[in-house]
């Protein structure tokens, strides 16, 4: 029976490690590229290893790598954090009520793994089967550890593998979107939603400073979705 | 030098705020009863910030990457392996980079 729930725990996380691996492949050289632009501003090897293993999150990263200088803007660097993480509020608000089969004192910790990718995995996920503590750890684990590594290595070495945009690699995250996105269609409703988050956050980016686009999108499509709300039968009484 | 204090402390702040970010909506729906309108707002939620990620690339960025967008769509549409999927959306998105 032990044997038995082992087999089980290690069969989901290679689930969730197999869906991560296209993401973990675009993140290695995206990661090794951070690397070397924190070497770049006088990062150490060791700095670098912490910012990445602690903060783990890409978009954010970049962002206080492009405001660094000397003496350390501090307070715009983490607010800036603060901010172009903010879409993480309402991620993690729509995932809270999925995290049923994953023990309490565990949830903490998934939250430290919530990036965009294992976030959009775990929404998908959860359509069809609970999520699960080692699905889930699958999916988030071994992209930590890559880009924790790679970014390392590119304080290291000092040198990127070039421009990722180059080979095309950035797309790799719109293109895992694009592909989750078409699980959640359920009709025009879902349509209606799309195209008022869509045109908020292509708008929001060209006119609003900042990283505010994703919260303004996202809010947009859920305020329409509550705005046309019906009151089914189960809802009355 | 292996690490500056400045920079350790502007590192944990980045750490702490990331991950206020991360826990907080997950505490917030803690203290919140979700049904009827609430829960038709949340459901909707994953839908609206996928799009709301990815729209300012596919719609403004430029020709190559509306283009590739749309190929990966219909890669997606076709209900090809997720890995299939992302690879033919890089691919397609490099080429129509150097092309157009």
């Amino acid at each position: 029976m032990k044997d038995d729930s082992r087999m089980r725990w290690q069969d989901e996380f290679c689930r969730g490690a197999l869906e991560i691996i296209p993401i973990v492949l675009a993140a290695i050289p995206i990661g090794l590229l951070w690397g070397t632009l924190a070497a770049k501003k006088g990062f150490s090897p060791l700095e670098t290893a912490l910012a990445s293993g602690s903060m783990f999150g890409g978009a954010a990263q970049f962002v206080a790598i492009d405001l660094w200088r000397d003496p350390v803007p501090w307070l715009l660097v983490i607010f800036s954090v603060l901010v172009v993480n903010a879409r993480h509020v309402l991620m993690g608000a729509s995932l809270s009520r999925h995290l049923g089969a994953i023990a309490p004192h565990l949830r903490p910790f998934a939250m430290f793994l919530l990036v965009d990718e294992v976030w959009a995995l775990a929404e998908r996920r959860v359509l069809q089967r609970p999520l699960t503590w080692p699905y889930y750890l699958g999916l988030g684990l071994p992209l930590w550890a890559s880009w924790t590594i790679a970014s390392t290595f590119g304080a290291l070495i000092g040198r990127s593998l070039g421009e990722p945009a180059a080979y095309g690699l950035d797309f790799a995250f719109p293109s895992l979107f694009i592909v989750i996105l078409a699980s959640f269609w359920r009709g025009p409703k879902t349509g209606a939603i799309l195209a008022v988050s869509g045109a908020v956050a292509a708008l929001s980016k060209l006119f609003i400073p900042g990283a505010w686009y994703i919260v303004l999108g996202g809010f947009a499509g859920v305020a329409l979705a509550a705005a046309t709300y019906k009151p089914g039968p189960a809802d009355v009484g | 030098m292996w690490a500056d204090p400045v920079t350790l402390l502007t590192i944990a702040g980045m750490a702490l705020a990331t991950y206020a970010t991360r826990a907080a909506g997950f505490t917030l729906m803690r203290f919140i009863k979700v049904g009827g309108r609430l829960k038709t707002a949340l459901d909707a939620m994953p839908p609206a910030i996928l799009m709301a990620v990815i729209a300012p690339t596919i719609f403004a960025t430029g020709p190559a990457e509306t283009l590739a967008a749309i190929i990966t769509m219909l890669a997606a549409i076709a209900r090809l392996p997720l890995i299939a999927v992302v690879v033919i959306g890089v691919a397609s998105v490099a080429v129509l980079r150097i092309a157009l």
